[in-house]
């Protein structure tokens, strides 16, 4: 009973702050704020839940509102060939394999203590505020050179540039390289990894065996 | 919405994986927050380049971390399986072989 009467303060302040989220990036740029504000909500709010739920169900499925939120984001910053890889490997990737993680383990629905969130979110809340603070005071943003709102010939599609700049020579085809070593041997190697059998792992038996 | 107000987003996002992973006694928990400051890293990539003047390489950056993010859960969920297995418990503080 006190638990569902949490849950119900919890997620009413979420929504109000939801709906303040949105009121306030409408008020300030038009529909372009509302979207950023919509996103905005989706990734933060995602994140607040995913801290807070009981259950690490609930938490990943909250996680995949976050990740789409950064996809939109994506959007709104012109990189589409970056908002659909985002939405393919983390929603569709990452977050399935975060899931079978938690069927194949036990749930544990007594390890939140509120109290611990309470104390992590002021400490880390107050460093971030202040070291947010320090950056914005000294910091030089608007200094990084002209904006691109001004070009009108733009390219919206980035899909085909970043296929350009993979495999120019003098771009980033070294990288590109080492990247599919490394994603080919992390995979195997995790395959491998979770494959062993208990009697491996075990220090005694091991003992017993040499 | 400028370059500031993506990198507020960003640096909230931060903030909550590194509570999620301070805040929460599970091993999940941890991969998930490392999952958000992954991307909160993502997203400050992909502001730069866009407000910056430069071509695509923030958006580079942002695949190789996407990439590797792939590569790291796919690690992390064999190790835990292990460490489950190992402990009967996917808790952080009870994986203390190295202790005894």
């Amino acid at each position: 009973m006190k638990e569902a009467a949490l849950q119900r303060l919890f997620y009413g302040a979420l929504g109000v702050l939801a709906l303040a989220g949105l009121g306030v990036g409408l008020a300030s740029a038009g529909a372009q704020g509302l979207s950023f504000g919509l996103f905005a909500v989706m990734t933060l709010g995602g994140a607040v839940m995913c801290v807070w739920e009981r259950s690490v169900v609930r938490s990943a499925f909250a996680l995949m509102a976050t990740f789409t939120g950064i996809a939109g984001f994506f959007l709104l910053l012109e990189a589409d060939f970056l908002a659909m890889a985002q939405i393919l490997i983390y929603v569709g990737g990452i977050l399935a394999l975060l899931l079978f993680a938690v069927m194949l383990t036990p749930p544990d629905l007594g390890e939140r203590r509120l109290g611990r969130i309470a104390v992590a979110t002021v400490l880390v809340g107050g460093a971030t505020l202040y070291l947010g603070q320090q950056v914005a005071r000294t910091a030089k943003w608007f200094q990084l050179g002209a904006p691109l709102d001004g070009r009108v010939e733009r390219d919206f599609s980035s899909a085909e540039r970043i296929g350009v700049g993979f495999l120019a020579l003098d771009q980033y085809v070294v990288a590109f390289e080492l990247a599919a070593v490394v994603l080919t041997v992390a995979l195997v190697a995790a395959v491998y990894i979770a494959r062993r059998k208990k009697s491996d792992l075990e220090p005694e038996t091991r003992q017993e065996t040499a | 919405m400028g370059l500031g107000a993506y990198v507020a987003v960003s640096a909230a996002l931060f903030a909550l994986g590194i509570v999620a992973i301070l805040a929460r006694r599970n091993v999940i928990y941890i991969l998930m927050g490392i999952e958000m400051i992954l991307n909160a890293a993502n997203l400050n990539f992909v502001a730069f380049n866009r407000f910056g003047s430069m071509q695509l390489d923030g958006q580079m950056f942002a695949i190789f971390t996407i990439i590797l993010a792939a590569a790291e859960a796919a690690v992390a969920l064999a190790i835990v399986l292990n460490v489950f297995y190992l402990f009967d418990s996917i808790k952080p503080s009870e994986a203390d072989l190295l202790r005894e």
